[in-house]
């Protein structure tokens, strides 16, 4: 039938987008960033914590931001030098396009200094979070 | 201080929440709707799913029959901790939807067969994402539409 055609021609590259987006998301991805763009407390709109910070973008239609927000409360919460801030993407569109964030959550780990030394895009897993802020000194 | 567009749209139900494998239940259904309107060209199948997502998106993914179906014969069947999720990412999901289904009803009214096969297509593609990946459609686009502005 002439008609299944643009199914497949549908379904075949949208499985592989899929693929992609379920292996992709979640994950942090270390980023080296010039000391010129370092993030400050004026930015952000909060104080940076002292060790590190874990900056995450969320938006209204968004079903994980949720769970990444009390994922991250509760890795901080045993972490005096390290800052969780939750920014409502749709409220700071200015920064959004600055730090070219596309899609919620998005979360970034800075250093003391504010520089972005990681980024995930989507809900990362514990264990990630604790050993990419492990790595920070 | 100005409310954002989201807060607007959806201040009413800021705080309802649904089992989160209903929505991906039902667009398993509307994944196989769409295949079944794309492999017919029928009025009647892309017609009858603009009316499910008119629902969905208006009256919210709780009110769809494909949610229907899901509490009364899926649930019932379904063991472990039920997983919450905010209605809304499912209703803007249900909007984009409506979109594309009402862009492809056009397309079908007016004889032009690459309108509606187009559209019906960025349906399915999200559709089966969503039942397939579990993909967050607000997520993805949201910020997107935004940024355009």
């Amino acid at each position: 039938m002439n008609s299944l055609l643009p199914i497949l021609l549908i379904l075949i590259p949208t499985t592989a987008y899929g693929l992609w987006y379920q292996r992709s998301r979640g994950k942090i991805r270390a980023k080296h960033t010039a000391p010129e763009s370092a993030l400050t407390a004026e930015i952000l709109g909060e104080p940076l914590g002292s060790r590190a910070t874990l900056v995450q973008f969320s938006s209204a239609f968004c079903t994980p931001c949720r769970a990444t927000r009390l994922l991250l409360e509760s890795v901080v919460s045993t972490m005096p030098d390290v800052q969780h801030m939750d920014i409502d993407a749709e409220a700071h569109l200015d920064l959004v396009r600055k730090l070219n964030i596309h899609s919620t959550p998005t979360t970034l780990i800075l250093d003391s200094q504010g520089l972005e030394v990681g980024r995930a895009v989507g809900a990362p897993t514990r264990d990630q979070v604790l050993k990419s802020l492990s790595a920070i000194n | 201080m100005t409310q954002t567009t989201s807060q607007l749209l959806t201040s009413s139900d800021k705080t309802t929440t649904i089992d989160a494998r209903g929505p991906r239940f039902a667009a398993l259904i509307t994944t196989v709707v769409l295949v079944a309107a794309l492999a017919t060209h029928s009025l009647w199948v892309i017609a009858f799913q603009v009316l499910v997502f008119a629902v969905g998106a208006l009256r919210g993914p709780q009110f769809t029959p494909y949610s229907l179906i899901f509490r009364r014969f899926i649930r019932p069947r379904l063991k472990g901790e039920i997983p919450a999720e905010d209605i809304r990412p499912p209703q803007f999901a249900q909007s984009v939807g409506l979109v594309f289904a009402l862009v492809a009803t056009a397309g079908l009214l007016a004889h032009i067969s690459i309108l509606f096969t187009i559209a019906a297509g960025f349906a399915l593609a999200a559709a089966f994402l969503n039942a397939a990946f579990n993909y967050c459609l607000g997520c993805e686009v949201y910020l997107l539409l935004l940024r355009l502005r």
